[in-house]
């Protein structure tokens, strides 16, 4: 068949600014520019790739177990003849008032002797033997605090990807249903959404949270069973974590439904999809070809940086004694160690240690969201 | 590549359309679209509607491109888009080849759209952003369940080509492409199916007036290859004259005036079109200089509250009592030129 005239075959050499493979290539591209992003994008990989392996280090003798409640070493002399490998490392590190927790990683050996003479009421230790030895220290239990904030970062990176992907599931799935179908459907479902909005958010997650410590205590002396008592046995495996994951999902899907919604709508009717529609295609194809992959970008951009949101939350309901179950290391329960410990100056690491693991993780995930609105936010694009 | 200049585009304007026996393609009878609009914050009540498309009839014969022509807002789009069942009519009667559309579903409906495709206006917003061009251009074969893979992507490759463009770009996107390129990809896909009838809505509109010419050019030429018959809706007169056999003129909703082309554009009946061929600019400077534009006063009115009786009835220069009170009906006042007009006799 001839080609129309006028229509040879056009270059497009001369029009390509960048070759690239498809819009997602593009968007790796523009994220690479953002230097702040990549760096976050790889502290978040780090911290990831820590707290996954964290029970690897525990078995290989790096850090102890998830509550750091042992001690490995100790430098208390008196210990020396004990048989316990594990002995109290307490007392000698302490200050005057037995409240100093331990610090030694941190002092070379010569003030090691020096805070051995003033606060030990016993023998010199030998300061050639091997010092127990806490990297970011210990509490005034002994207990280790790096191990504490290693198995933190679980706590607080599973919140952050539970919460965000159940936000970003049910908010996606509900909003595009009420876009796409729209009419009294859409109606009906934004009114709801409306209702929800006007909850407090962190007052009803206060308020589930003692609910559920509520039930969970009644049921703890009666005899377990059913639904109720399976769902609080895996509560009490996960450390408390199931139920926070449901009081922080209650209400935070919402801001996304919208969001999915106004995005679907927004390209409903866009002609592409009315040219999918003049061929025939049926509304599953609709959605998950033409409309999914144009509003993911702006989902994951809002959802990506709600979830520092999440992880504050989660610390917060931990401080506060409402979130995860004592004994369950997380960054919030470790910062409220503080009120019990007393002061702040004498024990500033167990302040510093898990708030600066809770500022870099947010930050971090902060950077990332700038980062991922610049490269996948098509509105943004070319600017 | 020969630039054509528009008034030199086409042999077969003013093409014998009024031959008897030919064969009707598509039939739109008294159709309607209205768009509800709804108010109240729970039970919503339908208070008003957007009369986009208001009793709207005429014929589309087999082979022949009709121009659908009025200013924006004025329901060309919507007419399209109804008469392609993108849209549910809210009443009248579509036929293709003589069967009723209006009602069509499912697999009937799936059936029907092989032989019916749209190209849109906006090259940018016609083509998604995340697909390739193989994939934009296979949708219509993949949607189908025509043929096996390769074979699709064998179709893809001399689609492309049909329109003009090198196969070697399928696994490019969009965003590479300029318009006039974006807008054959959006023909070759329509082209996909191989249909015999073709809503074209202002698909040159948004290029660039050296690329316009390219396009129609593919366009005569496609039809002629393939034979297609055209819906082409433009929204204003100038270009439609060397494409179109005939051309509708619209207002508001309803149909003013249909004529094939050189009838219409030398002898305007109806107020409205003599308004618009009054602002295209003749080739002829001798005729230029004496060229008269009629300015209509005031605006078009809203859809939503249409006059009563004549639609133009606000704006008309010669307007009397009887187009306050009675729609005049689209009438043969020539051979084959109809006109809605209480003041044309
Ligand atoms: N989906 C819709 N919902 C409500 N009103 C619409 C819709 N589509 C078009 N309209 C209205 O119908 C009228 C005709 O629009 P359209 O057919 O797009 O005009 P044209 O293509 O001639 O510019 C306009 O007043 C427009 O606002
Ligand atoms: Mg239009």
């Amino acid at each position: 068949m001839a080609v129309a005239e006028g229509a040879e075959p056009i270059s497009l050499e001369e029009e390509s600014i960048h070759k690239s493979a498809n819009p997602w290539a593009d968007a790796w591209h523009m994220f690479r520019r953002n230097k702040a992003s990549v760096i976050s994008l790889i502290t978040i990989i780090v911290i990831v790739f820590v707290a996954i392996t964290a029970t690897f280090w525990t078995k290989a003798g790096l850090i102890d177990a998830r509550t750091g409640a042992k001690a490995r070493h100790t430098i208390n002399p008196v210990n020396q003849t004990a048989q316990d490998a594990y002995p109290d490392p307490g007392i000698c590190a302490r200050d005057g008032q037995g409240q100093n927790p331990y610090w030694c990683g941190w002092l070379d050996d010569e003030s090691l002797a020096v805070v051995q003479d003033r606060y030990c009421f016993r023998a010199a230790p030998d300061v050639n033997q091997k010092q127990w030895c806490y990297v970011l220290g210990g509490d005034s239990q002994g207990k280790d605090w790096l191990s504490q904030t290693i198995y933190g970062a679980q706590v607080s990176l599973s919140v952050g990807f539970v919460g965000a992907t159940m936000a970003l599931l049910v908010g996606l799935v509900y909003g595009v249903i009420s876009g796409y179908y729209g009419g009294r459907v859409d109606n009906i479902m934004m009114r709801i959404v409306d209702f929800m909005y006007g909850i407090p958010y962190l007052v009803l997650v206060i308020l589930l949270q003692v609910f559920f410590t509520e039930i969970a205590r009644e049921y703890q002396d009666s005899e377990r069973g059913g639904f109720v008592g399976f769902v609080l046995d895996l509560n009490q495996d996960m450390g408390g974590l199931l139920f926070l994951f449901f009081a922080l999902g209650v209400l935070s899907w919402i801001g996304m439904a919208r969001l999915a919604r106004g995005q679907v709508l927004s390209y409903r009717e866009k002609e592409f999809v009315e040219a999918a529609r003049a061929v025939g295609a049926k509304d599953r194809r609709i959605i998950f070809v033409h409309l999914l992959p144009n509003i993911m970008g702006p989902l994951i951009v809002a959802e990506t940086q709600q979830i520092p949101g999440y992880i504050f939350t989660e610390a917060f309901l931990s401080f506060i004694g409402l979130g995860v179950q004592p004994g369950t290391p997380s960054w919030g329960a470790m910062i409220s160690e503080v009120r019990t410990r007393g002061g702040f100056f004498s024990n500033r690491h167990i302040l510093l240690v898990p708030s600066l693991a809770l500022v870099i993780t947010t930050l971090s995930f902060n950077f990332l969201g700038d980062g991922l609105r610049d490269a996948l936010d098509p509105r943004l694009r070319g600017t | 590549m020969n630039q054509v200049a528009p008034d030199t585009l086409s042999e077969h304007a003013g093409a014998t359309s009024s031959e008897t026996g030919r064969e009707i393609i598509l039939e739109v009878t008294d159709l309607k679209k209205y768009f509800p609009i709804k108010s109240g914050v729970l039970f919503q009540r339908e208070v008003a509607a957007v009369k986009a498309v208001d009793g709207v009839s005429f014929k589309i014969f087999q082979g022949e491109t009709l121009g659908l022509v009025g200013e924006s807002g004025c329901g060309k789009s919507t007419t399209g888009r109804t008469i392609l069942q993108l849209y549910r009519a809210t009443s009248g009667s579509v036929k293709f080849r003589g069967q009723e559309i209006t009602s069509l579903k499912g697999t009937s409906m799936r059936k029907m759209r092989r032989e019916m495709q749209m190209v849109f206006q906006d090259p940018y917003a016609s083509l998604n952003p995340r697909m390739s061009v193989g994939r934009i251009v296979g949708e219509p074969l993949v949607v189908h369940n025509i043929g096996t893979k390769k074979e699709r992507e064998e179709r893809v490759a001399e689609l492309l080509k049909l329109v003009g463009l090198n196969p070697y770009f399928v696994n490019r996107y969009p965003h590479e492409f300029s318009g006039g390129q974006r807008q054959r990809i959006g023909l070759a896909r329509s082209l996909a199916l191989n249909p015999s009838f073709i809503v074209a809505d202002e698909p040159i509109s948004a290029l660039d007036v050296s690329i316009q010419a390219q396009v129609v050019n593919l366009l005569e030429q496609l039809q002629d290859d393939l034979g297609l018959t055209y819906l082409f809706i433009a929204h204003d007169l100038s270009m439609v004259r060397h494409l179109c056999d005939r051309v509708a003129v619209m207002y508001l909703g309803k149909i003013v005036e249909i004529a094939e082309s050189e009838e219409l554009y030398t002898n305007p009946l109806h107020p409205y079109t003599q308004a618009l061929l009054s602002a295209v600019p003749v080739p002829d400077p001798v005729v230029e200089e004496q060229r008269q534009r009629i300015i209509l006063k005031g605006d078009v009115p809203s859809p939503i509250n249409p006059p009563i009786g004549c639609n133009f009835n606000t704006r008309c220069p010669v307007a009397v009592d009887v187009c306050h009170e009675e729609d005049p009906k689209l009438e043969e006042v020539l051979p084959s030129h109809w006109v809605a007009c209480h003041r044309v006799v």
